[in-house]
């Protein structure tokens, strides 16, 4: 399935234009918030899910920008990947619901696994930050362990008791000194004056050694946890472990993850903006979404479209009232990941779908044995089921 | 453990063909503790059961298909590959 140029790449598909798929945002007030592509909603239409409709243009062709849309039915999914780099992604993701766009975003968040520093055993502290200060700067430190290799720690069994399976050690031992070669006052006086993430030391404990390919490390080794001066020294053992950031944020495998909603702007044909403004015009939006030709004509560049950030600038000047609409695209999220940790970024979203994937098939086996429980009437007094522990 | 899908209204992710749901209602008793408590009513007399678990594989397929076209996104598109410092 080879991606073919559209000759029409330079526009939006006229789906976007859709009015039923636009969420009006005007000076004071943002209109038609909620989605309304269900059944019921518009009589004589049909809403109802169709699996076969929704994957349509995505069998076809990625690139594929305009297809055509039957009236009433279900709007194709289309995820197209925007920008890459070793930190960051930004992918499109068109056709599906807030609902589903936004537990991606929250999965995203705090749902993931990461590995991260827990428990601290200090053998000397004698700098001025304290123990638990220290700790808890340690524990924010990102690692790049891959969490596939680790198991998260239970209350019972084989993985409550810490083991080479669940916990990565690593020890932190830093002692500041004078030195006596430097001169008096000047530089470098000190050796040893910052405790920084590059000093933390992995031990590998059991099996670890083979089972890593990269020796585990903080990804950013400059990271300042504690100043010293000479005498004194820090001396502890840390113990990092499997987390999810719902627990706490130093385990949340991105910097942050979010999506906005692609803009869209729309000139009005009966008052079009005269030609002495169109310099003004132009400057309310940001830089490259409105064309300027050489005589004073206002167009938009649509596939710029999608950088502007929607000040709504253009609402505050009276001389275009009625001139332009500012609109958004319900469905047609931005998103927006920024990794920190073990993760590259095009690896995040799919172990968010993977967790999604799993809750669904917790709820559906529980489900099921509801169904399974009611036919033979072996259910519980109240017809409770109980889930096992998540 | 929580469905991360709380739609106020099913009927966009699932339903039989002749608008068969009624109403579906959801509620999160506390944020902190991990429970949901949802009603969902048919009409005709179909089940609910039956219309939870065609709502759940119905997501499942969707999160499928999302995935797929992620991945097929990032092997075929061209897309801006940049270097960011860190």
């Amino acid at each position: 399935m080879s991606p073919t140029a559209v000759a029409s790449s330079s526009h939006l598909p006229e789906s976007a234009y859709d009015p039923r798929r636009h969420v009006g945002v005007h000076a004071e007030l943002v209109s038609d918030v909620a989605s309304t592509d269900y059944p019921g909603h518009y009589p004589g239409e049909d809403h109802t899910w169709n699996l076969r409709q929704f994957n349509e243009a995505r069998r076809l062709c990625v690139l594929l920008v305009s297809f055509r849309k039957t009236e009433g039915s279900v709007q194709k999914l289309q995820v197209k990947v925007h920008r890459l780099s070793q930190r960051s992604i930004e992918f499109d993701m068109v056709g599906v619901d807030a609902s589903v766009a936004n537990a991606f975003r929250r999965i995203l968040i705090a749902e993931v696994p990461t590995i991260a520093i827990e428990h601290v055993y200090v053998w000397n502290n004698t700098s001025v930050v304290h123990d638990e200060v220290l700790a808890h700067r340690i524990g924010l430190v990102p690692l790049n362990v891959d969490p596939d290799l680790q198991e998260f720690r239970t209350t019972t069994g084989y993985h409550s008791t810490p083991n080479d399976r669940n916990t990565v050690v690593f020890k932190l031992n830093v002692v500041c000194e004078r030195n006596t070669k430097a001169a008096k006052g000047g530089p470098n006086q000190y050796i040893n004056e910052y405790v920084k993430s590059g000093d933390l030391v992995w031990e590998p404990q059991g099996e670890q050694r083979s089972i890593f390919e990269v020796d585990p490390a903080p990804t950013n080794k400059e990271i300042v946890l504690a100043k010293l001066r000479p005498g004194q020294e820090v001396e502890m053992e840390l113990h990092a472990i499997k987390g999810v950031g719902k627990e706490h944020a130093k385990w949340s495998p991105v910097a942050t993850a979010s999506y906005r909603l692609h803009p869209l702007i729309v000139l009005n044909p009966a008052k079009p903006i005269s030609r002495h403004l169109a310099h003004q015009f132009a400057g309310c939006f940001s830089p490259g979404v409105v064309k300027v030709s050489s005589e004073g004509e206002i167009s938009i560049d649509e596939r710029n479209m999608r950088k502007d950030s929607v000040s709504r600038e253009v609402l505050r000047h009276s001389e275009f009232d009625g001139c332009v609409e500012l609109k958004r695209i319900r469905d047609w999220f931005i998103f927006n990941i920024e990794s920190e940790g073990p993760y590259t970024p095009e690896r995040l979203f799919p172990e968010s779908i993977k967790v999604m994937r799993s809750k669904i098939a917790s709820i559906r086996k529980a489900a099921e044995a509801l169904l399974a429980g009611t036919d033979e009437e072996a259910a519980s007094a109240d017809g409770d089921v109980e889930m096992g522990a998540a | 453990m929580i469905m991360k899908n709380p739609k106020v209204e099913f009927c966009g992710y699932s339903g039989y063909r002749h608008l068969l749901f009624y109403l579906a209602r959801r509620s999160v008793p506390h944020p902190s503790e991990n429970h949901i408590n949802i009603r969902i009513q048919m009409y005709d007399n179909l089940s609910s059961l039956d219309c939870l678990l065609t709502a759940l594989s119905n997501l499942d397929d969707l999160c499928l298909s999302i995935g797929e076209a992620y991945k097929t996104s990032l092997t075929q598109d061209e897309y801006e590959k940049w270097d960011e410092k860190s």
